[in-house]
């Protein structure tokens, strides 16, 4: 009996326990915003962490970006070819990774490649007593240190899911008109017929915009509240990968269903 | 110097970005041509609109003049009313006719305008007198067979 009663109190417990988590990091996120204008002022210290964070994240993304473009156009083809339908391969390939897979897989990447390294910075720079120092000398670490890595990766994404994007459906043109020889007009016309700026690429915009915001402030979050130990810095960077990944994939559902939902209404 | 080198390199990283959301705005959406121009409304009343769909192109002749804006049904006289932007270089005169036409086989539907030959033009606001609605299978396959039906006792009398 006592064993339920003490499982019960455990699930009470780790229930609460992430909740003051959760309020702690809206907490972290509103003192974040309050300073977000020092990265703006101070330039430099914003285009050293869009350096880390996204010229560095380019090669993965546009390499990743064209393989998913050539895999969707040889799989869209296998299965538009049964209803001899093969020329809307554009459409489908432009706006699945307009609308989904450019802002979805570049925000799991850019949490694997660039989350995941803040999060192991700041959590040693929090480990060594770096952080401590520089408030002792009364400069505002939030605005320092936390709130550039934050923008940079607000910044970062869009970009990144464009150039994700642009890639994929460059993949797909190699596959499915050199390749595959399907029509080289058609498969641009057809494309350009379907896909809508406002709707598609504008919400695909907006979506990596938001995913920039989660990534970001989860990558900084871990790190900056990580336990001072090696074990705890590489949990932290565990944590970040996970959490972002869920995070970025529940919030493309609300989003999604935000968005498209009564589309054909 | 190290300094400059993330410059150039973030300036870069930028433009590239940029660079991608101006390639899938011009190559792969449809920014240029008429999303961009204002146009004109026109509203259209049809019995039955089928499978229309809102954002379906409006086309005369083939040719892509607009597109449907919205499309509500009006509950005292139950028929649907779908308002439709034209590209305001095209003008059409009053008496022309919107029909529900299907491209190809299985494609999509979209609102055809035949122009006629009256000298007034339609303007902002202005109604469609003349519609035509969409087919709709059910309907015409139950013509068919009551056609057929009233041959063959017409016959057997």
């Amino acid at each position: 009996m006592s064993s339920v009663i003490e499982m019960i109190e455990g699930l009470g417990r780790s229930v609460l326990s992430a909740l003051a988590r959760l309020g702690l990091a809206g907490r972290f996120f509103l003192a974040i915003m309050m300073v977000i204008g020092v990265p703006l002022r101070r330039f430099s210290l914003l285009v050293r962490e869009l350096y880390f964070s996204g010229v560095r994240s380019i090669l993965i993304i546009v390499v990743s970006g064209m393989f998913v473009g050539m895999v969707l156009a040889i799989q869209g083809y296998e299965v538009l070819q049964r209803f001899g339908s093969s020329e809307t391969l554009g459409v489908l390939v432009a706006l699945s990774l307009v609308r989904e897979l450019g802002p979805v897989v570049t925000a799991l990447l850019f949490a694997g490649r660039a989350g995941s390294a803040v999060t192991a910075e700041i959590g040693l720079m929090q480990a060594t007593d770096q952080i401590a120092a520089m408030d002792m000398m009364a400069v505002n670490p939030i605005a320092r240190i936390i709130s550039p890595r934050f923008l940079a990766s607000v910044v970062s994404m869009p970009l990144l899911a464009c150039m994700f994007s642009a890639a994929g459906v460059f993949g797909a043109y190699l596959v499915g008109v050199k390749l595959i020889g399907i029509d080289d007009g058609s498969f641009w016309s057809q494309m350009q017929a379907g896909v809508d700026f406002r709707l598609d690429i504008v919400n695909g915009l907006i979506k990596s915009l938001v995913f920039g915001v989660a990534v970001g402030l989860i990558a900084v979050f871990e790190g900056y509240y990580a336990p001072p130990t090696a074990e705890g810095v590489s949990s932290a960077t565990t944590r970040t990968v996970v959490t972002s990944s869920l995070a970025v994939l529940m919030l493309d559902f609300v989003l999604t269903v935000w968005m498209f939902r009564g589309l054909n209404g | 110097m190290k300094k400059s080198k993330f410059d150039l390199a973030v300036g870069l990283f930028v433009a590239a970005g940029l660079l991608a959301l101006v390639f899938l705005a011009m190559k792969v959406g449809n920014l240029t041509g008429l999303e961009t121009s204002e146009g004109y409304r026109l509203e259209a009343r049809f019995d039955n609109i089928g499978g229309l769909k809102v954002r379906a192109p409006v086309k005369s002749s083939g040719v892509a003049v607009g597109r449907v804006d919205s499309i509500t049904l009006d509950s005292q006289t139950y028929e649907a009313k779908a308002i439709l932007r034209i590209d305001q270089n095209y003008k059409f005169s009053k008496d022309t006719i919107a029909s529900i036409l299907t491209s190809g086989l299985l494609g999509e539907q979209y609102v055809s305008l035949e122009a006629g030959g009256d000298s007034v033009y339609l303007g902002q606001g202005d109604r469609i007198a003349k519609t035509q609605p969409a087919m709709i299978m059910e309907k015409l396959i139950s013509q068919f067979l009551f056609n057929k039906a009233s041959e063959t006792t017409g016959t057997s009398k």
